[in-house]
């Protein structure tokens, strides 16, 4: 526990060195948010049929976007992958400590720093100047911030299932660039799930991605009744336990391949 | 008319101030302190074609930046220059194809590149017909015995390997001047000797003047007859390398390897400059005392077990140039 | 000037030979790149499919500007993205070696590298843009084909240009360069829609300041047969790419200011 803070706060140590980098960053991410809820007003505008969320809904949907943008951006950590195609991964696995756990970690280490750093400012931006709303009630607060630690477990066991794939080398590399972005898309990053064509809807609500964005943001919005909510946080909860224990198994047989092949 | 004429150079680098602790940095990120470094306070000095010159000084003396001058990638803040009959940071192409330039420490080869491979790219860069490029190319090889290293990746050269392609490759365009600039740095015993000889047959069958800046005293004892120091903006010294030693110091010195780790030396002509376990380093007038009665007098009253007398080295006139000593 | 190109073309191929060294990476990187890129367009699928319509354009009219503005900024990263690596090359000195070589600066930072995985993102423009052509009740003429073409080579130029003057500032400070993202990637979000739809204020620093509008809004006016509401005569509609080339050669004009600055300042 005591190491995951340390990592936390190195990170937002170093984050906050790059002061500049990270003013325009915020600056780049405000600009693009204020795209998205253009565009959104636009289309809004061009209809006069009910929708399954309100405009005002999605405004604030797009900035809780901004805000919690880390959750979907992905990549694979650069000195994994060094070390798993240098083979020098072998000598981690020799050491007498969970590799998995150790990763998992890691990735929620280097995770909450610059979620925390980007999130403050941007809620504090977006809701005085462009229109975002605070939850309806206290109880839907809490079982947001539920609901986002939950998230944010989700994404890592996600990230780390994508380094574990990295021991079935060119094919695991290929997939650590496309599934981000389907993530990005399934999860409702892009456009809320809500919007998506009703046929859409069961194959979306199934799979693990929602529980990163789309339920942890409408939870926020309060557009989800109360008594639906333990379901979805089960869902997320379930969804995170059955990929961990895939990336615990992948990760066992990817060191015996490693043992296997030579490295 | 001179290969290169320079006259009253100056050149002052506004460096930025960092200001210590947290709160400075803070301060930093509003208003930047700067303060005014004058890395060439008016040099002057001409080179005729044909010479093997080194230019030396202390790190920080103003070196680097008087080649970035000549080479044209630098405008100065006042004074006159000409290289090759052109000012050459008004005619950077013109000026540049017609020098080399070799840097020590970084090289001008494509990192992923076959040598050869560098070496054709350059040949085109340079607009070298393709005959002269062929000539150029073989003789060199030959010269510095490439052969085998042509098909190598440069990443995957040593040091040594890459100096050798390195100052080949500054060569093929054939430059009527080159400047290098610690060329023999980290090289091995056996191969600082044979880049030096390569050089001074460069200059001397060849013609091409050359313009050496280093820290390594041996290459300019070896190559340069002619030696200009610089030293804080400031040209020292401009001639031959006796005249230097001359002028700063006739001074002597010897040095004594005592058969006592504990004996005591003490003369009234000789002063003790430092000293190592059982040597000894003493300094002494030769127009005062001889250097053999010194050693005459000194082994009639100590045990002795080796000495001998040589010349301060280059980095003590140097230093002497300044009013410090080197030791 | 020919020359000039021969030694590009030579320097290009250098970094094609050795990004096809790793032919697998090479592959799965476009693939990526493809995905990634080509879910922007699944997203406004979707809005459509939701909304029906944006106003007065249809999904098919979006999608031509989509297909646009995506293969330009394909070729544009593709080519310009030499200019990246410049900010490293003025913090450790390797700037120096370029301006010791008898050529100018812009050439050999942009034969640095033709990043080919960028074909992902334009194979997934042209996807789109065929679609739309061909979905899309306009009548095509060799005039239209022509300024569809010519959009796509005006927007290349903005984008290029647009690099390059991100590359510039390099020379000035090492920090913010992330800024000028916002109006790069924030410049493709934008222009992926017309311009019409946005506030006022967006549209006018997308027409004047960094007028992304010169090869989308206003030529498809022409493609599509509409009248503009703000009045635009129908002669810019065709000329109007050719602003994104003047773009480029402007650009191409600060650079040489930020070289002499160098030249005077040391690093």
């Amino acid at each position: 526990m005591r190491a995951y803070w340390a990592v936390v706060s190195a990170r937002l140590r170093m984050l906050l060195q790059y002061r500049a980098v990270a003013l325009a960053g915020f600056g780049t991410q405000v600009f693009w948010g204020l795209i998205r809820v253009m565009i959104f007003d636009a289309f809004y505008r061009s209809t006069n049929a009910p929708q399954p969320m309100t405009y005002e809904d999605v405004v604030t949907y797009v900035w809780l976007g901004q805000a919690f943008l880390v959750l979907i951006l992905w990549g694979v950590e650069s000195d994994i992958r060094q070390m798993i195609r240098s083979g020098t991964v072998a000598y981690e696995l020799l050491r007498p400590l969970d590799l998995y756990t150790f990763w998992f970690s890691r990735s929620l280490a280097t995770r909450s720093a610059p979620m925390l750093l980007r999130a403050v400012p941007m809620f504090v931006v977006a809701g005085l100047c462009f229109g975002m709303r605070p939850p309806p009630s206290l109880a839907f607060a809490v079982l947001w911030v539920i609901a986002t630690v939950g998230a944010l477990f989700l994404a890592c066991a996600l990230t780390t299932l994508l380094s574990i794939s990295l021991f079935w080398t060119i094919s695991g590399e290929g997939l650590a660039r496309i599934v981000p972005s389907l993530v990005a898309i399934l999860s409702g990053m892009i456009v809320p799930l809500p919007l998506f064509p009703d046929w859409a809807r069961d194959a979306l609500d199934f799979l693990p991605f929602r529980g990163l964005v789309d339920v942890p943001f409408r939870i926020y919005l309060g557009h989800i009744p109360l008594e639906e909510i333990a379901p979805l946080l089960f869902h997320q909860a379930m969804w995170t336990a059955a990929i961990v224990l895939l990336g615990r198994w992948m990760l066992a047989r990817g060191a015996r391949r490693l043992v296997v092949q030579g490295g | 008319m001179s290969l290169i004429a320079v006259e009253n150079l100056v050149k002052t680098f506004r460096v930025a101030e960092h200001a210590p602790g947290m709160w400075g940095a803070l301060r930093g990120v509003l208003r930047r302190r700067y303060r005014t470094v004058r890395a060439l306070d008016g040099i002057s000095f001409s080179v005729e074609p044909g010479e093997l010159v080194g230019y030396i000084g202390p790190n920080g003396a103003g070196k680097s930046t008087t080649v970035k001058i000549l080479a044209g990638i630098l405008v100065p803040d006042s004074g006159r220059c000409e290289v090759l009959g052109r000012v050459p940071w008004k005619e950077r192409i013109a000026t540049v194809s017609r020098i080399g330039v070799v840097f020590g420490q970084r090289t001008q080869l494509w990192w992923d590149l076959p040598v050869i491979e560098s070496f054709d790219l350059l040949g085109d860069i340079y607009r070298v017909p393709k005959a002269n490029y062929r000539r150029a190319r073989d003789e060199l090889v030959a010269l510095l015995d490439l052969e085998p290293l042509l098909d190598v990746p440069v990443r995957q050269l040593s040091l040594g390997q890459r100096m050798r392609c390195d100052i080949a490759a500054s060569l093929l365009h054939a430059p009527s001047l080159l400047y290098l600039d610690e060329p023999t740095i980290g090289l091995d015993a056996v191969l600082k000797p044979a880049v030096r000889e390569f050089l001074l047959r460069l200059n001397r069958e060849r013609g091409v003047t050359v313009i050496l800046t280093t820290h390594d005293m041996d290459d300019i004892e070896a190559l340069c007859t002619r030696v200009i120091v610089i030293g804080q903006g400031r040209i020292l010294s401009d001639g031959a390398l006796e005249d230097l030693r001359a002028r700063v110091t006739r001074e002597r010195w010897l040095i004594v390897d005592l058969v006592d780790a504990d004996g005591e030396i003490a003369d009234p002509d000789a002063a003790m400059m430092r000293r190592e376990g059982y040597r000894v380093h003493l300094r002494f007038d030769p127009d005062r005392i001889s250097a053999a009665a010194l050693i005459n007098r000194i082994t009639a009253r100590h045990a002795v077990r080796d000495l001998f007398v040589q010349n301060p080295p280059i980095e003590e006139i140097i230093a002497r140039l300044y009013g410090k000593s080197w030791q | 000037m020919r020359e000039a190109f021969r030694l590009y073309f030579r320097y290009i191929g250098v970094s094609i030979r050795s990004q096809m060294q790793y032919r697998a990476s090479f592959l799965m990187l476009s693939a990526g790149h493809f995905v990634a890129t080509g879910i922007e367009f699944l997203g406004m699928w979707v809005l459509f499919d939701r909304f029906r319509s944006l106003g007065e354009w249809s999904l098919r009219e979006v999608a031509l500007f989509y297909g646009i503005v995506n293969i330009a900024f394909a070729i544009a990263e593709a080519v310009v993205r030499g200019f990246d690596t410049f900010s490293w090359m003025v913090k450790s000195g390797e700037f120096d070696r370029l301006l010791l070589r008898p050529r100018s600066t812009v050439l050999q930072l942009a034969g640095q590298e033709l990043q080919l995985m960028r074909v992902g993102r334009l194979l997934q423009g042209v996807f789109v843009l065929f679609w739309a052509a061909s979905a899309l009740e306009v009548v095509w003429s060799a005039a239209k084909l022509a300024l569809v073409f010519a959009s796509v080579v005006g927007g290349a130029c903005l984008f290029g240009g647009l690099f390059v003057l991100q590359a510039t500032l390099a020379f000035w400070t090492t920090e913010t360069l992330e800024i000028v993202n916002t109006v790069t990637y924030g410049g493709v979000e934008t222009a992926q829609y017309p311009l019409t739809i946005y506030r006022r204020w967006f549209r006018r620093f997308f027409t004047f300041l960094v007028p992304l509008a010169s090869f989308t809004y206003l030529p498809a006016l022409a493609i599509l047969d509409r009248t503009s509401a703000y009045g635009v005569p129908a002669f810019v509609a065709w000329a109007a790419p050719t602003v994104g080339v003047l773009f480029l050669v402007v650009s191409f004009q600060v650079w040489k200011i930020g070289v002499r600055h160098y030249r005077s300042t040391g690093s």
